[in-house]
């Protein structure tokens, strides 16, 4: 590595970040910025989507039969310590250099954080209420579905909110093993001193968990319009 | 398997600089020194933030943001501002990192106090450094600790990422060997890392165990007269 850049900043001024930008956008082949971007997207969504998915049901199990509950949470507690990369490269003997070899670990990463907030989500619902929906006849089906999923939704769409940062920012680790999205660019800028590449992916990865989190936000809005109605009350 | 075998098996392996337990050293090294610095910065800010309750909204803000930050890009971002002369331009992203995760947990810990038991404090005469030390802190303890440890998860994961840009430490192992098609050295610096880190998190439960009061943690029965009410 040549001398440090800041002292060629200093000299040469602000790189032109939008010149470099309009160059790579889209070469049309692989590794421009468009392209790369979409890879991000597939490999931080379908994490986020399968844990809640997988979340779910676990979550659902353990609410309902409490002994299943600590050996679970125990054991995503334990995967949600391990360092993705040392994970990543012991799952390349297995799924080989491929987007699923990144998929998996941060799925298990969202399931951690999600497991726990289901539960917690489940045991938000009133007893009143529940008593309620036996009461007015619901089976215990429509009881989940119409009654304790939704008052369930704050704290696990909460939970859904740290998976879907994280997951977004986690994503560019698998540059190490070539498959990073955004986070090539990291690594391409490591290889050949360059300073745009570097910016722009953290602004861009920080910009897609932004907006990630506002949609979130927003669902939440649409889920329960019951909390701004009793706020305006 | 047999490459775990010539890893661990390899005299080689077991001396010198870049031997395992330099290495191992290395890493527990990176990992205390960050974290201690940043126990340093987060824990006077958190406690100072909960008890005045002023600037919580920034804590807040500050632990989201962080979350989305890319550690690869943070790292490389610094090593090619400032070169690699030193290992300050790694170990800065290292802290910035591992900042959030303390300072928001003893944040959240602190404010989090029963405000009865507070004033119940306050009433008996102790002064704020008092109640701050006395009561708030063993109350807060379990969430300050859970802060510590999140912390230090993501510090060991962080020091990993970082051989990238060439710190020392465990992921020397896995950044060389894939960069050589060593996949011995690979295999066998990835199992030592989740080793290492799983070591870091049984320490800091242990330690969760040993130092949260009893009356806190409810290992202990405690009958509150006030309301009638019997916690487990």
């Amino acid at each position: 590595m040549g001398e440090p850049l800041l002292s060629r900043l200093i000299a040469d001024g602000p790189p032109s970040l939008w010149e470099w930008i309009a160059r790579n956008w889209d070469t049309g082949r692989v590794g421009s910025i468009k392209d790369l971007l979409g890879d991000h997207l597939v490999m931080s969504l379908v994490p986020i989507v399968a844990g809640l998915v997988l979340a779910l049901p676990l979550g659902l199990a353990s609410a309902r039969w409490r002994w299943l509950y600590q050996p679970t949470a125990g054991v995503f507690n334990v995967v949600y310590a391990l360092p993705s990369l040392p994970v990543f490269m012991l799952l390349i003997s297995v799924t080989g250099l491929s987007k699923t070899t990144v998929i998996i670990p941060l799925t298990f990463y969202a399931i951690a954080v999600l497991l726990p907030a289901v539960v917690d989500g489940l045991g938000s619902v009133p007893d009143h209420v529940r008593q309620s929906a036996v009461a007015m006849g619901f089976t215990p089906l429509r009881r989940l579905v119409q009654v304790e999923l939704p008052i369930a939704v704050p704290v696990v769409l909460a939970g859904l909110r740290v998976v879907a940062v994280s997951s977004i920012s986690l994503v560019s680790v698998g540059a190490l093993i070539g498959q990073g999205g955004l986070g090539m660019l990291f690594t391409r800028a490591y290889q050949n001193p360059f300073l745009p590449p570097v910016i722009v992916g953290i602004v861009l990865i920080v910009a897609l968990a932004l907006v990630a989190d506002g949609l979130l936000v927003l669902a939440q809005r649409l889920l329960t319009p019951w909390v701004r109605a009793r706020r305006a009350s | 398997m047999s490459w775990l075998s010539d890893f661990f098996g390899d005299p080689a392996n077991w001396s010198g600089p870049d031997g395992i337990p330099a290495r191992l050293l290395e890493h527990l090294e990176f990992s205390a020194l960050a974290l201690a610095l940043a126990m340093l910065v987060a824990i006077p800010l958190g406690l100072l933030i909960g008890h005045t309750g002023r600037g919580g909204v920034i804590v807040v803000i500050s632990a989201n943001l962080a979350r989305a930050l890319p550690t690869l890009g943070l790292l490389v971002l610094f090593v090619l501002l400032l070169g690699t002369a030193s290992i300050l331009p790694v170990i800065i992203p290292l802290v910035l990192l591992a900042i959030p995760p303390i300072l928001v947990n003893t944040f959240e810990g602190i404010r989090g106090v029963d405000p009865e038991l507070r004033d119940a404090a306050y009433g008996m005469g102790l002064t704020g450094g008092q109640v701050l030390g006395r009561v708030l802190v063993p109350v807060a303890l379990p969430l300050i600790l859970l802060g510590l440890r999140l912390s230090a998860i993501q510090v060991v994961a962080t020091t990993t990422v970082a051989a990238y840009t060439g710190l020392g430490g465990l992921g020397r192992f896995v950044i060389d060997g894939f960069a050589t098609k060593d996949y011995a050295s690979v295999v066998g610096g990835s199992v030592l890392i989740v080793l290492f880190a799983l070591a870091v998190q049984l320490v800091f439960t242990l330690l969760q165990r040993t130092t949260v009061s009893p009356g806190v943690s409810r290992r202990v029965k405690v009958r509150q007269v006030a309301s009638g009410r019997e916690t487990t």
